[in-house]
């Protein structure tokens, strides 16, 4: 396989708690790849160290051949690999517009004196940024809202939010923490249409961290499952599903439900 | 530039650079300059604390910048004959120098954290002057002279203060231009991306850095220019009361450039203006009041912030106003 992403011996000790215990696998480019695991099972953990917000302890992440791992989330982000979050993250007192305005920031050209003069080339990024937000947002279908002030939108909104912030900065691997949490059944299904879209139309590689057990399998390519820090099975969910060492992780644990 | 902007903005240059001494010069009362000048000078380091607030930053620690501002400008005037005017650019770029070296670690910390920190800041700005030998200890730096001449290739620019008839109105206008450009600037960061960015940080810096804002460079840049600010109105002060002290500025300075914001409002450019000017002249007015005066003061203080949680300029807000 010719990975775009490869998580090689990844490890987390914080103190005497391991929490991502020599991780390994590869991401081919335009898959559809879902972590699974238990609560507490170090699947946030192991995005967090994807996407340069916390440095392994050992092993390292290989995106395109060059390590990320140890890098600082901007520059992480400039490389091309975005995280969205777990919890509805986004800039709260802003428009929508706004919110995926920002967002652009990575792919202006003008520096941050040429914004304070108002450069030819700030001005010209500025149209650009509005134009491509535009487009993001008619993309996620969220025009009516789009001069909402962000902290007054419900939960779906939000997350399709979220995700636009995602796509302003253009990655080529986007990483979606629980993109399907709190959502009732018609919402997770235009969800999982929308991240299709993504790989389908926008040619994205998406990684994405889920407990919707139905989903995930709806979803996905492949399926990574990890208990207690340590990844126990790998491959696609018809295998995943049989997989005794899931079921027994998932049976073993209190939340319970694979829901097959 | 809009119609209604393009008048308010004549209006308030009009206002600051015409009435004021027109009525002034009117009514004789000449002391209101130093009012005004201070208010003017506190106005411009009070906006350096609210560009740190605008990241997301509680900065109770601008008296360090303007003490050493003021020290820098100080110093070498005496010590070493640099024209005033020199010295001004020096004492803003030598306080934003430190400030970079200071907050690298500092803008680490967020929320009381980093409040806490530069609480201490103007303490330690106090002490360091005390010990320091250039400084002067506790007898600090006296007898500056007041700003020479300023000339470029022979012309006379600014003449020098002490030939002048009325210093207090040249210095009046000098501390207006000064505000005027620092709001300038201000109004200009807000407006642009960087403000976009700005409010970013202050609103997720997670999310912030995620999508590829260099946060750590923000927020220190951000805090230099404040700094810079704090300087610049440091080094004017001395040059009005032509000496400087270790106490010159301490924390209850730092706490009211911290309260001009709030009063004003932090979502508002203008809000560290307008609060400068209502608590300063506030605090005098309330003079009358003798023995009370704190208690009223704090009272009204208290009272505000219940009523207008975003500063007196959310007023504007409520009757359709603009920003």
């Amino acid at each position: 396989m010719n990975a775009i992403l490869q998580v090689k011996g990844v490890t987390k000790r914080y103190g005497g708690l391991t929490a991502n215990n020599d991780i390994t696998f590869d991401v081919a480019p335009q898959e559809i790849l879902s972590v699974i695991g238990p609560n507490g099972a170090g699947k946030s953990t192991l995005f967090k160290q994807i996407a340069g917000f916390v440095t392994p302890t050992t092993g390292e992440v290989i995106y395109k051949g060059t390590r990320i791992s140890g890098l600082p989330p901007h520059k992480v982000a400039r490389m091309g690999v975005v995280r969205t979050f777990q919890e509805t993250t986004i800039f709260k007192s802003m428009t929508v517009r706004e919110n995926v305005i920002v967002s652009h920031h990575l792919r202006s050209k003008a520096s941050l004196l040429g914004f304070f003069f108002g450069s030819a080339q700030a001005k010209a990024d500025e149209a650009e940024f509005g134009k491509s937000a535009d487009d993001i947002i008619d993309f996620l279908g969220l025009q009516a809202i789009r001069n909402e002030m962000a902290s007054n939108l419900p939960q779906g909104h939000l997350r399709a939010l979220g995700m636009a912030i995602g796509l302003a900065t253009h990655p080529e691997i986007i990483l979606l923490d629980e993109p399907f949490a709190g959502m009732n059944h018609d919402e997770t299904m235009r969800m999982v249409a929308l991240v299709r879209r993504l790989r389908d139309e926008r040619g994205l590689t998406v990684l994405l961290v889920e407990h919707d057990m139905p989903a995930v399998m709806k979803i996905s390519d492949r399926i990574v499952c990890i208990n207690f820090g340590e990844k126990i099975a790998e491959g696609t969910p018809a295998e995943i599903q049989a997989n005794p060492r899931v079921i027994e992780a998932y049976l073993g644990s209190e939340d319970a439900a694979i829901g097959m | 530039m809009s119609m209604p902007r393009l008048a308010g903005v004549l209006a308030f240059l009009l206002g600051v650079f015409v009435l004021v001494p027109l009525v002034i010069g009117m009514t004789g009362r000449w002391d209101f300059y130093y009012t005004l000048t201070s208010v003017a000078l506190l106005s411009v380091a009070a906006a350096g604390v609210w560009l740190t607030f605008y990241i997301g930053r509680i900065n109770i620690g601008q008296g360090a910048y303007a003490l050493m501002g003021g020290y820098v400008s100080a110093v070498l005037m005496t010590q070493y004959g640099v024209s005033f005017w020199l010295t001004l650019p020096l004492a803003g770029i030598f306080c934003a120098a430190i400030s970079v070296l200071i907050g690298l670690p500092i803008l680490r910390l967020r929320g009381v954290y980093f409040a806490m920190v530069t609480l201490v800041l103007t303490e330690v700005a106090r002490l360091t002057a005390l010990a320091l030998p250039i400084t002067n200890g506790a007898k600090g730096i006296t007898s500056i002279p007041l700003p020479g001449e300023l000339s470029v290739f022979g012309m006379t620019i600014i003449p020098d203060f002490a030939t002048l008839e009325n210093p207090k109105l040249a210095f009046y206008l000098m501390a207006a231009l000064l505000m005027t450009l620092t709001y300038l600037i201000l109004w200009r960061i807000v407006n642009s991306r960087l403000g976009h960015l700005c409010r970013s940080l202050q609103q997720n810096e997670e999310l912030s850095a995620s999508i590829g804002v260099n946060t750590a460079m923000l927020r220190v840049l951000a805090y230099a220019i404040s700094s810079f600010f704090g300087g610049l109105a440091g080094a004017i002060f001395v040059a009005i009361s032509q000496s400087i002290y270790p106490s010159s500025f301490v924390v209850q300075d730092s706490v009211n450039f911290m309260l001009y914001c709030f009063l004003g409002g932090l979502g508002y450019v203008f809000g560290p203006m307008l609060g400068t000017l209502l608590l300063y002249f506030g605090w005098d007015l309330l003079s009358i009041a003798k023995e009370y005066q704190l208690l009223i003061y704090s009272g009204a203080l208290i009272a505000l912030m219940l009523v207008l949680p975003n500063g007196v300029l959310s007023l504007l807000d409520k009757k359709g106003g603009r920003k």
